[in-house]
């Protein structure tokens, strides 16, 4: 220092001794001009009880990203079900004697070709229909003794369907004893899962969520009860509340974000790991089950844009949940 | 500036603690508020630095009516007030710098701006060699200094304070004083609340004395 500072007058005084205060000045403004470290943040980032939080909104994080991965895996396996069912109808032939139900298959074939709407139609093989039976009657049935109706798969045109009324009297007039199946029943069970799968699994979202956002709320009254001299005094020194809650929301977007990430991207991994381990049974009977169930198992970028969202909806409702919390609790405070 | 009229206060359902305390604070003016412990000098100072509302009388404060404040207006009319608390009230995470600037910082100013502001300030109350320790580190006049500088960073046009002097030297009080006499001359009105009577004496201000609740003037 150029002097004692205490012999001088204050900064505010009019009738400083100029040659001291000058000297002052410059010694001031030598420390002005070195690098000044970056300012604290207001709130201690060590007293927001940060850590248990981070772990809490990243499993919740986890659970959101999970139910929506699985719930889009569960979509698109009862769309594509779905798809697959309705492409086809199956005409029923009750069990004649071997002649008659050839040509009666022969001629539903030949009707249903002529019909608009209508792409292919085959009748299933006695292989075909033997290897459908094998799984309930086992491999050295004899179907000859048997009475095994015969089926004639329809394939048709998505884009033109076929009037499904107007065949089915066709065939049943053609072949007294056919019967249609449209599938329209399955397709409508299946339906009611797939909806019923899908919006169990928004409800669960939604309780997560609604957990993640009780959590935050406690964790900001206590991190604003622990920080409460800090309140007091920016208060005191005139701080408006949004400056007060920004204190905190920062701290709290940050924390939902990490928190969120870490959620998100352990549930991208353990659908990587799920997808992996399927593959490893591929070409096996589990495999070609859990195929026919779920489909390929791997989730497609509309569940990846979900999880995205999910990740970022964490963090807002993190930073949106404590910014409430902060003006609730300056409310009470004040 | 400030008015009360027959202003009680009390806390709950407890007796009063102010009782018809009628006085009024001209700008630019300088006054002490002395009394006895437990007469009711904080609870007085809690009232004008709008911490507390009184629970009867009338009190306005810069021309408004404390009763009619809304919340949202406190923040401007705090800004106007400078406080120095008899226990300091320093963040013990920030610098002594950061504890003097936060007013500023507060108000949205650029730190580039105040920067000089608060050093000079600092060094002149004698802690230019100390703006970047924290509080824990600093002796009790040192934090009193502090918080002093914090109350008069953004010359205020009320300064408030309990027992600025009581944790300081004899010759730094009265160079604390020489501070709140030149912001004064500056035009900020003054209240310091102070037990001590020698340093009273030494100047020749108004006195506002509390007793069990009650408030004589000596001007």
């Amino acid at each position: 220092m150029a002097s004692d500072p205490r012999d001088q007058a204050p900064p505010v005084a009019a009738d400083a001794d100029p040659a001291a205060a000058e000297a002052e000045i410059e010694d001031v403004q030598d420390v002005a001009a070195t690098p000044h470290p970056r300012p604290n943040p207001i709130v201690p980032p060590t007293s927001l009880a940060s850590r248990a939080l981070f772990f809490v909104v990243a499993i919740m994080s986890f659970l959101a990203c999970i139910t929506v991965g699985a719930v889009a895996v569960i979509g698109d396996a009862a769309s594509e079900w779905q798809t697959d069912i309705a492409q086809e109808v199956t005409i029923q032939v009750r069990p004649m004697n071997g002649e008659e139900t050839r040509q009666a298959l022969a001629e539903l074939v030949a009707l249903v070709r002529g019909m608009p709407g209508v792409s292919e139609a085959r009748a299933l093989s006695e292989d075909e229909i033997r290897d459908l039976l094998e799984p309930w009657l086992g491999a050295g049935a004899e179907f000859d003794e048997l009475p095994v109706p015969r089926l004639v798969v329809v394939e048709i045109d998505r884009d033109n369907p076929p009037d499904i009324g107007e065949m089915r009297r066709l065939v049943q007039s053609a072949v007294p004893g056919a019967s249609l199946d449209d599938h329209d029943r399955w397709q409508s069970r299946l339906r009611v899962m797939a909806n019923t799968l899908v919006a169990g699994g928004l409800g669960i979202l939604l309780l997560v969520l609604s957990a993640t956002v009780l959590s935050v709320v406690f964790a900001t009254r206590g991190a604003m009860a622990s920080n409460r001299d800090v309140v007091e005094v920016l208060h005191l020194v005139g701080a408006k509340e949004a400056f007060i809650a920004r204190q905190f929301e920062r701290h709290f977007l940050r924390l939902g974000f990490k928190g969120g990430l870490a959620g998100g991207i352990l549930a991208l991994a353990t659908f990587g790991v799920i997808s992996w381990i399927v593959g490893q049974f591929a070409a096996t009977p589990a495999g070609d089950q859990i195929d026919a169930l779920f489909g390929p198992m791997s989730i497609g970028w509309p569940a990846i844009l979900g999880i995205l969202g999910t990740i970022i909806l964490v963090a807002l409702l993190t930073a949106i949940t404590s910014r409430l919390a902060v003006f609730h609790f300056l409310k009470v405070f004040d | 500036m400030i008015r009360l009229e027959n202003v009680g206060l009390r806390y709950g359902m407890g007796p009063e603690v102010l009782r018809d305390v009628s006085f009024s604070i001209e700008r630019g003016s300088f006054q002490f508020l002395t009394g006895p412990s437990g007469a009711g000098k904080t609870s007085l100072m809690r009232l004008m630095f709008l911490a507390l509302k009184p629970t009867r009388g009338l009190m306005s404060l810069f021309e408004h009516d404390v009763a009619t404040l809304s919340r949202s207006s406190l923040p401007t009319l705090r800004r106007r007030i400078g406080v120095v608390f008899q226990d300091f009230r320093l963040l013990e995470h920030l610098t002594t710098y950061e504890n003097v600037a936060l007013p500023l910082r507060v108000m949205g100013r650029d730190e580039a701006d105040y920067r000089v502001d608060v050093l000079e300030l600092l060094s002149w109350v004698g802690l230019g060699e100390r703006a970047h320790v924290h509080p824990p580190v600093l002796s009790g006049g040192e934090k009193q200094r502090a918080a002093i500088a914090r109350a008069v960073i953004t010359q205020p046009e009320l300064l408030l304070a309990d027992e600025p002097t009581g944790n300081v030297d004899p010759t730094l009080a009265r160079r604390l004083l020489r501070l709140f006499f030149e912001l004064n001359r500056l035009g900020t009105a003054i209240i310091i609340a102070t037990h001590d009577i020698g340093l009273m004496d030494q100047y020749d201000a108004r006195r506002l004395v509390l007793n069990n609740g009650r408030m004589h003037i000596y001007d």
